[in-house]
């Protein structure tokens, strides 16, 4: 036995049978282990050729086994059908690890089939948990509007260093990605547009379609959605492994505020950073598309920079800047929701940082399109 | 050696042999040698302790003896191989260890962890491993309803016993344990101790232990190897340590913790 392609030595896990005094005798030889059930084919093996050793009917000698540990005393017990053999040779040792088995041995229980009640149910569960997240980030602006109040009653006992700190993590250390980026797309759309407007020979209403559209839509969203990558994940990560590691229960111990202390500095260093890089980016934006209007239309950078401010008039810019005061509270209050509702284990902590950024993204999108809708007639 | 011939039939001799271990951090300051010149083996069937200062580099021997920190020089062999073989694919069944917070999976189930060492084999049927799994779980004290229990869910000690049934699930002749009782309350410590004592003898291991409970220590201890001065200044039985003339041994055993220890001694002479 143990086909050719198997590689056979003693320590292999196999049987063989012979004639006894009464009927046949099943001989265990080889390493009865789960080390040795792992290797390539051994298992699969002793899989198809147990079945031609009945259980009920033959002796089992289980003294020329090398070695049997539970897992092979477990294969074994699950053959007999979860029975003693009848007729059954073994030493000490083995009796005893199979006595352990068979006092042990049970099932866990399967989780019931899933039937429609139960898809409803399911269902309402997860209605109720998003239900409960808006009820959560309500509550979390209601109290960092108290927060706030507090802020003007005693504005030098308010983390301050806790904010600049925020200030240089998620808006200095932003700056590269996000000029790189809006300069790219800067590129980008001017290419686009020049080969459509050389046709009507527009050429210069191109400073009109790259500042209304990088100042206006382009560079607040573009910051906003670099920002919501980059911090609102960051911001979940943090307060999140505070949780898993008891830090908030700690905070709330000595009496201090989660919102005072961790969601308003975020808060507020958003509330600031996001229109400086947004404003940083869209001159990136602006800069980019200027070299590529240079190039592909030959439209000089001091006409350029002439034109624009008869192109985009200042409301533009201030409904470019007061959006993005919006998305940088709305990014840091979704991160930091994500982030107190993590629960101390590490599946938890992960989801609630997907979960955190795609939110944060996808309201960053609804609320710009809402701004778009309102203010439709503003600066056009 | 070549998985095909892979054996945990450990060959006689003994199963863990150090010899001129150094062990060296790089750090900011400079190299920090914890240990020079250290001389260690443990013999089958035995129950090592470790004990040592704060910083004596117990972890460090447990982590070299483990195959996870390399030597800067000098071998750590373990069942006669040398101990890098020991993190290769099933390693469980070479050795098993409890770490000191358990380190269960907290994205598993307490059947996911136990079972998870013979399920990555991917050679098992999943009603073997995990029928497996359930007479490790109650061998290890914990009920069959525990096993969908997430490790959130659980008390310390029950953390313990589920991360004692995943390192045991491949019958593995070494255990190493990293301070057991730390963090129990004295009768899941009780508990806990009488546990590994039955189970060091039922499945014949062979058991390293750090610890700094002096009870748990005189209560399975076979002998005990003391840390100090970057290597194990002695290691023998408890009453031959205990008789040893060192500043760290009288201040450890002898001082007024230890002489409330050391009445156990009387209590379970069986431990010398």
């Amino acid at each position: 036995m143990g086909g050719p392609i198997l590689a056979m030595n003693d320590a292999t896990p196999r049987f063989e049978q012979a004639p006894a005094p009464q009927g046949t005798a099943v001989r265990l030889l080889g390493e009865w282990t789960a080390a040795q059930f792992a290797r390539p084919r051994v298992f699969r093996e002793l899989r198809h050729l147990l079945p031609a050793a009945d259980a009920g009917k033959r002796a089992w000698d289980l003294r020329e086994a090398a070695q049997l540990d539970h897992v092979g005393a477990q294969l074994l017990w699950d053959h007999w059908g979860q029975r003693w053999p009848e007729r059954l040779e073994l030493l000490p040792p083995q009796r005893a690890i199979l006595e352990r088995v068979a006092q042990f041995t049970a099932r866990p229980q399967r989780a019931p089939r899933r039937g429609p009640r139960a898809l409803y149910f399911a269902f309402g569960a997860k209605l109720m948990a998003a239900l409960g997240h808006v009820k959560g980030f309500v509550q979390l602006i209601g109290q960092l509007t108290l927060d706030l109040r507090e802020l003007v009653r005693a504005p030098h006992q308010a983390p301050w260093r806790d904010f600049s700190g925020h200030l240089y993590r998620i808006g200095v250390t932003a700056l590269p990605i996000t000029a790189l980026v809006g300069g790219l797309i800067g590129v980008v759309l001017a290419y686009l547009t020049s080969r459509q407007l050389r046709q009507f020979g527009a050429d210069a209403y191109i400073v009109d379609i790259l500042g209304i559209a990088l100042v206006r839509e382009l560079g607040p969203m573009l910051a906003a959605i670099l920002i919501a990558g980059r911090s609102g994940s960051a911001i979940t990560a943090q307060i999140g492994v505070m949780r898993v590691t008891d830090e908030l229960d700690a905070m709330r111990v000595m009496g201090i505020s989660h919102t005072y202390r961790l969601v308003m500095p975020r808060a507020m260093a958003l509330s600031i950073a996001m229109p400086l890089i947004s404003g940083w980016t869209t001159i990136a934006g602006l800069i980019g598309g200027m070299v590529a209007a240079d190039l592909s239309l030959g439209i000089s950078p001091i006409f350029f920079v002439k034109a624009l401010p008869a192109a985009v008039s200042l409301p533009n810019l201030a409904l470019g800047m007061s959006k993005s005061v919006v998305f940088g509270i709305l990014i840091a209050l979704i991160g930091c929701h994500f982030g107190l509702r993590v629960r101390p284990n590490t599946q938890s902590l992960g989801q609630g940082t997907t979960a955190s950024v795609v939110t944060a993204i996808t309201m960053v999108i609804l609320v710009d399109a809402l701004f778009a809708v309102l203010f439709s007639n503003v600066g056009i | 050696m070549s998985d095909a011939v892979l054996s945990t039939l450990p060959p006689d001799g003994p199963v863990v042999e150090i010899r001129k271990l150094w062990s060296a951090f790089r750090l900011p300051e400079g190299r920090m040698v914890v240990h020079k010149d250290l001389d260690l083996t443990v013999q089958r069937g035995e129950v090592l302790s470790i004990v040592g200062g704060s910083g004596s580099g117990k972890t460090v021997l447990l982590r070299q003896i483990l195959g996870l920190e390399r030597p800067a020089s000098g071998e750590v062999r373990i069942m006669g191989q040398p101990v890098r073989e020991m993190t290769r694919r099933g390693a469980s069944s070479r050795v098993g260890m409890l770490f000191q917070h358990g380190a269960l999976f907290s994205a598993f189930s307490v059947i996911e962890n136990v079972t998870f060492p013979l399920r990555e084999l991917k050679t098992l049927p999943r009603r073997l491993v995990e029928e497996a799994a359930m007479v490790k779980l109650q061998m290890v004290g914990l009920k069959p309803g525990d096993a969908k229990k997430m490790p959130a869910e659980l008390s310390g000690g029950m953390i313990k016993r589920a991360a004692l049934a995943r390192a045991l699930i491949m019958d593995p002749p070494l255990l190493l344990l990293d301070e057991p009782t730390a963090g129990l309350d004295p009768d899941s410590s009780d508990g806990f101790v009488n546990l590994l004592r039955s189970l060091h003898h039922d499945l014949a291991l062979t058991v390293i232990m750090v610890t700094h409970d002096l009870d748990t220590l005189f209560e399975l201890s076979t002998r005990i190897a003391v840390l100090a001065d970057q290597r194990v200044i002695v290691a023998g039985r408890p009453r031959e340590v205990i008789a040893f003339r060192h500043p760290f041994i009288e201040e450890f055993f002898l001082g007024e913790r230890g002489q409330r220890a050391m009445e156990l001694l009387r209590e379970y002479p069986f431990a010398i």
